[in-house]
């Protein structure tokens, strides 16, 4: 779909074999019994489903199988993909839906996540399907946070408004709507700078920056995406919790999927918050990105 | 979130006897609750394994110390057990000839760049003279990163762009530290991933060149279950010396680094709590433990406070206490300094048993509340806040006014207050004095 970029099943194929793999021998090898479950339990331990989810999940299987007398490795393992999408889809919103003039996006996460590299291969994305796409510079804080994101600009090949390090980001995102009207730019991506979600005063500043593109622009922001690191663990969150009540995040992205992480926490933030996985990042260039399927994502775990 | 572990293991041992020993269906139903504990922390679930059956050997017929509660006595053999396992506090290798080299690796997005100026900036205080190496060459801008550190920390920075291979500019860098008389040399490699074996190789080839002091692991503390691979690559491929663990000022539970210790051994350097680069913290293996556990963090929360009240500003209220002349301005004051803190409900999370009350206060209504007392203050007029009795019916009317509230709502603010100012004499008399001394000091 992306030309060039590592595809999602390619990205998932360390996943598969070390993790997912063994649940799927695990299936096919013995008969059920007590010990299968707690090692499921412990697999998905492992890929960070967190707790709550895993014990959910095993609990669910189990009645389930129970109910339609599945009993063959093989069912179990389908009852439990399908248990996995449905999770991801419930949820599922279209990314940017509707139809209008200039489409606002922020780009929020905790430092390092990898904001700054998926605002790039979302810039990228939204130009390949023919979009006028600017950047602004948000991030005002960490040093050089400009000047990467020029390098990335370029490298996308798409306009970018930002201002000297330190100024008011609010005044970046006030400058950059302006230059989007006026370059008459379909798609505005606004970078900010990273930041712990227990900082209060910083999250101040995101639900100022937030106000300001929703007194120039109706509606805006149209979509605020949480970046979040596939390495995390629990705390995604909890960091998802806090963005949503700061800025009213309405979905999230799973960047660094190329590791040997399995970005478990997105079922939790799915299950428990409803917020759906919009975009999934899976190398380090920047054709690396792909929308969310939730069915390919989970057969390529499985396969 | 997270219920803390004492309350629950309480709650196991309600129905049983309170004396004799532990018996081994007694310990099995706690470490149960501990299990869940650590995963909750993302303690790696094989390190876990290994950590419950250390504690279960330990804790099946110890006895139960008089003072103690069986659920006391199991959290206290976990707390022991994870504190030594966690290791004793490690300083920076700096024996043998200069220059000492410091690498720091790790993933995309650790910390590792920042890390580089805290630790220059650090040593630069103690008298060393610290050079730092910009050796990603991959990441974009992150040469200008390290330049812009470096001067806003005052420590030199070796860079020859993007062209030369990492080892090269090490190389290069060393040199230059031993021709220059600098002593330390700190080099900032690319974040990679752990298993791409083209880029870790590159980690040997430096590794080879520079022979480094240290090789520092930076590691975000919110990382999972992964931490153990992720460690576990770096330390087969370039030997780790230390572990150094980053935003811990966030409020993960940092299970992380008790992962990392148990696979790779190597100690537990410094932490990182925050972006500024003085933000660099000696690790003290008592606070992660009970952090990890969930139980609290007191001695955060009283360095928080330290760190953030102005020591000045807090002398000055306490003479105001001592002689009973605090005023709504001074109120006003501690209002601003408790909300440089941080959010209401995370400072209560920091107080050992208050986890579940901080559950049931919405940090929006305390904000919420904060603000309107807040603006109330902020309508009167100096000699209101001054001597809040001048406050008549018309007066309260226009407070009410201008700061968007009622006059139900002045009149309530003007009670607690002077219920604060009454319970302040009585402090000040004497009666409370202990009390005043612990929370002024």
């Amino acid at each position: 779909m992306f030309g060039r970029g590592k595809n999602i099943q390619q990205s998932l194929t360390k996943t598969r074999t070390s993790f997912f793999g063994k649940i799927a021998s695990l299936f096919v090898a013995r008969t059920i019994d007590e010990g299968t479950w707690e090692e499921l339990e412990e697999l998905l331990i492992q890929a960070d489903m967190g707790v709550a989810t895993t014990v959910e999940l095993v609990e669910w299987l189990r009645a389930e199988s129970e109910r339609r007398h599945a009993r063959t490795p093989d069912d179990l393992n389908n009852l439990l993909k399908e248990r996995l999408v449905a999770l991801l889809t419930e949820k599922k919103r279209t990314y940017l839906e509707g139809e209008r003039r200039l489409n606002v996006v922020l780009v929020v996460g905790v430092n390092g996540s990898g904001k700054t590299t998926s605002i790039a291969k979302l810039a990228r994305y939204h130009r390949n399907r023919g979009d006028r796409v600017l950047l602004a510079a948000g991030d005002t804080f960490r040093a050089a946070a400009i000047d990467q994101l020029k390098i990335w600009a370029e490298r996308a090949e798409v306009d970018i408004i930002a201002h000297q390090p330190g100024a008011d980001p609010g005044a970046v995102v006030y400058d950059a709507i302006r230059a989007a009207d006026s370059r008459h730019a379909n798609v505005l991506i606004i970078d900010t700078a990273g930041r712990l979600h227990t900082q209060y005063n910083l999250m101040q500043e995101l639900v100022k920056v937030r106000s300001v593109a929703q007194k120039q622009v109706h509606r805006a922001p149209h979509e605020t995406l949480l970046v979040l690191d596939a390495t995390t663990g629990q705390n995604a969150l909890t960091q998802a919790k806090e963005f949503l009540n700061a800025v009213q995040i309405t979905g999230c992205v799973l960047a660094k999927l190329d590791g040997t992480a399995k970005g478990g926490m997105a079922f939790a933030v799915s299950r428990e918050l409803g917020l759906p996985i919009q975009f999934v990042g899976t190398g380090e260039t920047i054709e690396d990105w792909a929308e969310f399927d939730p069915q390919a994502y989970v057969d390529g775990l499985f396969e | 979130m997270f219920e803390s572990l004492s309350d629950k293991l309480q709650s196991v041992f309600e129905n049983l006897s309170r004396k004799g020993a532990l018996t081994e269906a007694d310990v099995n139903v706690a470490l149960r609750e501990v299990r869940l504990a650590l995963l909750e922390a993302d303690v790696n679930f094989k390190v876990v394994k290994e950590f419950v059956d250390r504690v279960r050997q330990r804790a099946v017929g110890s006895d139960v110390l008089q003072s103690l509660t069986p659920a006391q006595q199991v959290i206290k053999i976990v707390n022991e057990e994870l504190v030594a396992t966690l290791g004793e506090p490690s300083k920076l290798n700096l024996g043998g000839v200069a220059p000492h080299v410091l690498m720091l690796v790790g993933l995309q997005g650790s910390g590792k760049t920042t890390m580089a100026a805290k630790l220059a900036l650090s040593l630069r205080k103690s008298g060393q003279r610290p050079l730092l190496v910009a050796a990603d060459t991959r990441r974009p801008a992150a040469i200008t990163q390290l330049e812009v550190l470096g001067r806003q920390i005052d420590v030199p920075v070796h860079a020859e762009g993007t062209a030369p291979t990492p080892p090269d500019i090490c190389a290069r860098a060393v040199q230059r530290a031993k021709e220059g008389a600098y002593n330390i040399v700190i080099l900032d490699t690319s974040g990679r991933l752990h298993i791409d074996d083209e880029l870790m190789r590159e980690l040997e080839q430096i590794k080879a060149k520079v022979k480094p002091a240290e090789v520092l692991l930076v590691a975000d503390a919110m990382t999972g279950q992964d931490a153990v691979q992720v460690a576990e690559q770096f330390h087969q491929r370039v030997g780790l010396t230390g572990l150094i663990l980053t935003k811990v000022d966030g409020d993960a539970r940092g299970g992380a680094a008790l992962s990392i210790r148990a696979v790779t051994g190597v100690p537990i350097k410094f932490l990182g709590v925050g972006e500024k680069t003085n933000a660099l913290e000696p690790f003290h293996p008592d606070r992660l433990a009970s952090r990890i556990l969930g139980m609290g963090d007191m001695l955060t929360l009283i360095e928080k406070a330290e760190a953030t009240f102005d020591q000045e500003q807090a002398r000055k209220m306490e003479r105001k206490l001592r002689t009973a002349s605090f005023t709504l301005e001074d109120f006003q004051d501690q209002l601003q300094q408790v909300k440089r803190m941080g959010p209401i409900s995370q400072l209560l999370e920091m107080i050992p048993g208050l986890g579940a009350v901080s559950k049931q206060i919405s940090p929006e209504t305390t904000d919420r509340q904060m603000k309107r007392i807040e603006a109330m203050i902020g309508s009167m007029t100096r000699e209101e806040r001054r001597h809040p009795g001048v406050i008549n019916a018309s007066r309260k009317r226009r407070i009410a006014k201008g700061s968007g509230t009622s006059v139900q709502e002045i009149n309530q603010l003007l009670r607690q207050f002077q219920e604060m100012q009454r319970m302040m004499k009585q402090v000040a008399s004497g009666k409370g004095r202990g009390l005043l001394n612990n929370l002024l000091r």
